[in-house]
């Protein structure tokens, strides 16, 4: 099914997986940790092991990035 | 509208010539008040670049002293400062670089009994710390008090920014409504971070100041920016403001400050998270 991936369109092996599923497919590093968009609208993360992407929808994976000061 | 002194003329010409600052823009940065909360490797630039524009006002806080392995990137400290509160070094470089700044520090960690007090007089804040615990607390504190402010945050070769007006757009809870558990993210100082990434992004964080003080230009608002530098890829994602959000949702579940559990990794890392 085609997905756009954190703004790449991309061909995915699969067919409707859930969120959680999408992270293991697209390898992210600590997925619990990762807040997802997808279409624009936040997914919460209870939702993750039961939402399911469709074809063509957009989804942003977002990371915690905690440096800056010391 | 402000008499410029001769000397303000010259010193502020380029943003004077530029159209969307002008005189009314520089005036507004003359008056205006901005705190950076952390003088490290976002603080470093975002404090220099904001004292050159002429904020009238820059409050910094920070309870660290300088060391060694912070001159790699924290660009405001130089190699006779190890050992300094960063404060104190900090505030030295801004006024050899703009005299008139009225400069306020604060020698403290923001903890959610002091927090409230010290970011009361600001226009804007930045928030430039390394911990979780520190940048939920600022968001929590800007959102509650309805005072704009820029998170950032750096690790390795790759950093992300959002502003965030309180009330008006998206805020840190609402992309991330927890801090991660202990451990779970790697800090700065057990990841490492490129220095020239905390310029990227401390500059982008002045810029976002700048342009709420002078009202140029559109605020980086609803959006994530974060860049990969490795690739030199920038992108900037659209984010909407979380109806779950725990902060300011439809149903917000936080309503008064509290301090999250700081990440302790181990004892040192506990107060040197990049």
């Amino acid at each position: 099914m085609n997905l756009k991936v954190n703004g790449v369109e991309k061909t995915i092996a699969a067919s409707s997986p859930t969120i959680s599923e999408l992270l293991v497919l697209e390898k992210v590093e600590m997925p619990e940790y990762v807040s997802v968009q997808i279409n624009g609208a936040f997914a919460q993360s209870k939702d993750f092991g039961t939402s399911r992407v469709a074809e063509n929808d957009e989804v942003d994976f977002l990371y915690f990035m905690g440096g800056g000061s010391r | 509208m402000i008499d410029f002194t001769e000397e303000q003329l010259q010193r502020y010409s380029r943003h004077i010539l530029l159209a969307g600052v002008g005189v009314e823009g520089q005036a507004r940065l003359l008056a205006s008040k901005v705190l950076i909360i952390g003088a490290g490797g976002l603080g470093s630039p975002a404090a220099l670049y904001l004292a050159a524009a002429g904020v009238g006002t820059l409050g910094i806080a920070d309870a660290d002293s300088v060391d060694l392995t912070n001159l790699q990137r924290q660009i405001i400290h130089f190699t006779k400062d190890v050992g300094r509160p960063k404060v104190e070094s900090a505030k030295e470089k801004i006024l050899a670089l703009n005299p008139e700044t009225t400069v306020n520090t604060y020698h403290v960690f923001v903890s959610a009994d002091t927090i409230g007090d010290i970011i009361r007089d600001y226009d804007f804040v930045i928030d430039a710390t390394d911990n979780f615990a520190a940048k939920f607390l600022i968001n929590d504190a800007c959102v509650l008090a309805k005072k704009p402010f820029s998170h950032g945050g750096i690790l390795r070769f790759t950093g992300q920014t959002m502003t965030i007006l309180p009330g008006v757009s998206a805020c840190y809870r609402c992309v991330f409504p927890a801090p991660p558990p202990k451990n779970a993210v790697p800090s700065c100082s057990q990841a490492g971070v490129l220095g020239g990434i905390a310029g990227m992004l401390g500059t982008i964080q002045a810029v976002e100041a700048v342009k709420f003080v002078t009202k140029a230009g559109t605020l980086l608002a609803d959006a994530m920016l974060t860049f990969d530098a490795q690739l030199m890829d920038f992108r900037k994602i659209k984010i909407r403001r979380n109806p779950n959000c725990p902060l300011c949702g439809e149903h917000p579940t936080i309503t008064e400050l509290i301090d999250e559990e700081p990440p302790v990794c181990d004892l040192k890392a506990a107060h040197e998270g990049d």
